[in-house]
């Protein structure tokens, strides 16, 4: 398996600006012989506001906290201080967009990018003659 | 001027804080117990009048595996996340694993006044909510005159 072939882990370029306003969501990426498994946290989406899309070859990931807090309730001390997470990714050109699939549990959202038919490991008989 | 989680309070210090975090890009420690960033779960806390609450980001923990514990003022949060993460093998190549797996622990250190009694905790999307009551007695009352 090369190297080569896999250009998913880099990022998107994304402007300064989002940069800071933005979460980056920590990831862990698996590839496996039929695909990918991106594996994002997203804690404090709510299911309705995530969003995965895939335009050209980028995917990106986004998704904005909705927490309940309580009335006059006044922040006394924050690690986590942005209300939207956003990460890119360059998806390389044997992964299938069209089937994609993503579910979320727990704040953890889980994409399963295939790869298409053609890219599929398969056995290339050696003929010696 | 940017979005927070909580709306923060319009003081000398909050805006003095935002405007650092910008020229840093990065957020800036400001606890007396400072955690290392990417410490795992990351923790918000807010107060009201009345109550003090807790948010702890733990996206993938088996709440069940969660142990909450208050002794006085201080919260023990602690428990464990394992992840599902394939061995590297020629079946399976792992690119990215940023994310925590083992076990956690964090204590916060909350007000004097809070009951001990009186503790709520919820979990949604990942995100779990420890509401504590703060004592009736220590609450701001009216005294009438007689």
């Amino acid at each position: 398996m090369s190297n080569q072939e896999v250009t998913n882990q880099t990022d998107a370029p994304v402007s300064q600006q989002e940069k800071m306003t933005t979460l980056r969501p920590l990831v862990s990426i698996v590839e496996s012989d039929t695909g990918f498994t991106l594996t994002a946290e997203i804690p404090g989406v709510p299911k309705e506001n995530v969003e995965v899309n895939v335009e050209n070859d980028t995917l990106t990931l986004s998704g904005a906290i909705k927490m309940e807090t309580p009335e006059g309730m006044e922040a006394t001390y924050a690690e986590v201080r942005d209300v939207c997470y956003k990460r890119a990714f360059t998806l390389s050109r044997e992964l299938d967009a069209s089937k994609i699939q993503a579910s979320q549990a727990n704040g953890v959202l889980t994409l399963n990018i295939p790869k298409a038919e053609h890219a599929q490991p398969r056995k290339i008989e050696v003929q010696i003659g | 001027m940017y979005g927070s989680v909580f709306n923060f309070s319009d003081n000398l210090f909050n805006e003095l804080e935002q405007l650092q975090r910008q020229l840093n890009g990065r957020s800036i420690v400001s606890n007396i117990r400072p955690v290392a960033r990417g410490t795992f779960p990351s923790i918000n806390l807010g107060s009201t009048s009345t109550s003090v609450e807790v948010y702890a980001f733990i996206p993938g923990v088996d709440v069940s595996a969660l142990d909450i514990q208050m002794d006085k003022n201080l919260l023990t949060l602690q428990g464990e996340r394992n992840l599902d993460i394939p061995d590297e093998d020629d079946k399976a190549t792992v690119y990215a694993q940023e994310r925590f797996s083992g076990k956690f622990r964090r204590v916060i250190t909350l007000p004097d006044d809070v009951d001990v009694n009186n503790v709520k905790a919820t979990c949604k999307d990942g995100v779990l909510q420890v509401s504590i009551k703060r004592r009736e007695e220590t609450l701001p009352k009216r005294i009438e005159i007689q």
